[in-house]
């Protein structure tokens, strides 16, 4: 067991990718000389060199399309793009482009990219840089959208994602990077086509992802204290979606609720409350509840950051309330 | 040079005919959708495209008829692409707007104007990256000029001495927005200066023109040169698409600009030099008409993609190497 963190665990995955095939290459704002805006590429510049460590102008839009040119001839490109409000900058190329000329050529062209970007608040940084797009991105057919939660799948979900024929977009959560654990020498795989129960409890399944995760195993931790049991399911993906892994734990609680640091109006907790309503119905005691973040574009000052994101508290407050309504 | 010229001829009559041919059709709603006339400015796409090597790559617009058939994507897959046919080149997923072909190395057919130049950036650093002499050539209007898309790749471009032939059809509307009202400076070739990439501008309606600065530029580019922005002026004779009343152009001229008509100019050239007859001319038609009814019985004939297969292609069904 190797204690890591984080961000030296995505640095690893890019470090193996980039010595095991030549066609990869690394591309993004900062990625080389600076190191990376969250410091995950420090180092690869010197190690790899820039022709494979590519600094770009910031030309968003420009530098994905590349991504998607590279890999439609033959490379394995990395794109990073430093936040996810920025990606918006390339929307124009991840949708009309990357997702699109698939089917769009009638199966003639796949597009075989890997595009990384940090994600969500709790930073202080505002309603530029802050917000936690990854389930609007899972609205979009022709792409991949994976949320590693963990530091394994930090540190071997790129492989999964680079050998993947389509594009792949993946995304950090921002605070996650400084996390620190260990890994097991044991996994050097992992699928991205199913989530995962981290906690197993009869009472209650919290369903979320990313940093969700975290909030929930802790909020799991407050209610176990007082009896109440809670399985909590991280997704990894979402897009494809895994149905089997939380209907199942559904079947066994009979409560679902989803912790979402997205909006909720039209988000991915949405998508997963009418997929239980379509084929988990019968399995309900009660009706699924959220916990989302507050639909406000994120404020600048701590309270009121903290205020807009799902937190420990809330989800346990939201479970509980759950739990005792009819148990 | 009439070895050239009468393939020329032939190439732009191809374009004229199997366009003609597209409208009767339209008409008839053989054909839907958006259908964008390349009529009038054939001279670019066959003076350009007939110099590039067969690995080098094109990209594209959705006014692409021209460019694909003077490639060799055949008029069959394209009139049956138009069709909705299963055999078109997009399986009848992409329409007038999105030919595709593998083989020849067209990637599009892209309708979002300017999206097809970060694309080209990837396709020419692949082909830097992996030592190969390929040029990706990169078609686009000037409508694109005022994208960000555009700027945002000259800069790349020439930042990285990408082998990117960037072909501006300058054909004086964005749509139908005049060149005065979407250009701050109208003179295009002039943005290259910009982000010093080598560029020059060429009378579009003159097909040996084109074809010589395209060949300039191609020779600039495979010689390490780096990017290369080439302005064609040109004009397109007929509406934007099939529903456009022309409400921001006078029909005076229109017909000033069909003095210019490329065919007409090039084969009456011909003629006054003895290189053709009026006999080789028709015999020319006879033969570009066979291809076109060949196309249409192609794609009256062929057969529908599935209903069942909907869903195809949204994401890959084999493992690339």
């Amino acid at each position: 067991m190797t204690t890591t963190t984080y961000r030296e665990a995505v640095r690893e995955a890019i470090r193996q990718a980039l010595r095991n095939d030549a066609r990869v290459f690394l591309m993004g704002e900062d990625v080389g000389h600076y190191g990376g805006c969250f410091a995950v590429t420090k180092g690869l510049l010197d190690e790899f060199g820039p022709e494979r460590i590519r600094d770009t102008p910031l030309s968003e839009s420009a530098f994905v399309g590349a991504g998607i040119g590279a890999a439609l001839n033959g490379m394995r490109p990395i794109v990073e793009i430093m936040t996810v409000n920025f990606s918006l900058l390339a929307l124009d190329q991840i949708i009309n482009n990357a997702a699109t000329l698939l089917h769009m050529s009638g199966g003639q062209f796949n597009v075989p990219l890997v595009i990384r970007m940090a994600t969500g608040g709790g930073k202080q940084l505002a309603a530029q840089h802050s917000h936690s797009l990854e389930g609007w991105y899972g609205h979009i057919p022709g792409i991949k959208v994976l949320t590693p939660a963990t530091i394994e799948d930090a540190r071997w979900m790129l492989a999964t994602a680079l050998a993947d024929p389509d594009p792949v977009l993946i995304f950090e959560n921002q605070t996650l990077y400084n996390m620190e654990g260990v890994l097991d020498p044991k996994v050097t795989f992992v699928d991205i086509d199913h989530a995962r129960v981290h906690r197993a409890g009869d009472h209650i399944s919290i369903i979320t992802y990313g940093v969700g995760l975290w909030k929930s195993l802790d909020a799991a931790e407050k209610l176990a204290a007082e009896g109440i049991e809670a399985d909590v399911i991280d997704l990894r993906a979402l897009r494809p979606l895994d149905n089997e892994t939380f209907l199942g734990s559904l079947a066994k609680t009979h409560r679902a609720l989803i912790v979402d640091e997205g909006w909720r109006s039209g988000g991915i907790s949405a998508e997963i409350s009418a997929r239980i309503m379509e084929i988990g119905f019968y399995d309900l005691d009660m009706p699924v509840q959220r916990v989302c973040g507050a639909e406000v574009p994120m404020p600048y000052a701590k309270h009121l950051e903290l205020a807009a994101l799902p937190q420990p508290e809330t989800i346990a407050a939201a479970a509980r309330k759950m739990v005792r309504k009819n148990g | 040079m009439s070895t050239d010229g009468r393939d020329f001829l032939y190439q732009m009559l191809r374009i004229r005919r199997f366009e003609e041919k597209c409208v009767e059709l339209y008409s008839a709603e053989k054909i839907r959708g958006f259908l964008h006339l390349y009529i009038g400015e054939e001279a670019v796409a066959v003076g350009s495209i007939s110099c590039l090597a067969p690995d080098d790559a094109i990209v594209a617009t959705y006014r692409e008829h021209g460019q694909a058939l003077v490639r060799g994507v055949s008029a069959s897959a394209i009139m049956a692409e138009m069709y909705g046919k299963l055999e078109g080149c997009a399986r009848g997923r992409g329409g007038s707007m999105h030919f595709f072909d593998a083989q020849k190395r067209l990637y599009g057919g892209n309708a979002i104007v300017g999206g097809g130049l970060p694309l080209s950036l990837g396709l020419a650093l692949a082909d830097k990256m992996q030592s190969r002499q390929r040029v990706t050539c990169c078609v686009f209007g000037d409508g694109a000029v005022a994208e960000g898309e555009f700027h945002e790749s000259m800069n790349l471009a020439s930042l990285w001495k990408l082998p990117v032939l960037f072909l501006c059809e300058n054909n004086l509307y964005a749509m139908g927005t005049a060149l005065q009202f979407e250009h701050s400076v109208t003179e295009l070739v002039k943005k290259a200066d910009a982000y010093n990439v080598a560029a020059a501008a060429v009378d579009g309606m003159d097909v040996f023109a084109v074809k010589a600065a395209t060949q300039k530029a191609l020779d600039y580019i495979r010689a390490g040169g780096g990017p290369y922005f080439l302005e064609c002026r040109t004009y397109r004779f007929r509406a934007h698409s099939m529903f456009d009343a022309e409400l921001y152009r006078s029909k005076a001229e229109v017909q000033e600009w069909k003095k210019r008509d490329p065919i007409a100019t090039l084969s009456a050239r011909l003629k006054g030099e003895g290189a053709i007859t009026g006999a080789d001319i028709e015999q020319m038609e006879r033969k570009v008409a066979d291809e076109v009814s060949e196309a249409v019985n192609f794609a009256e004939a062929g057969p529908w993609e599935p209903v069942e297969d909907l869903t195809r292609f949204v994401y890959s069904e084999r493992t690339p190497s």
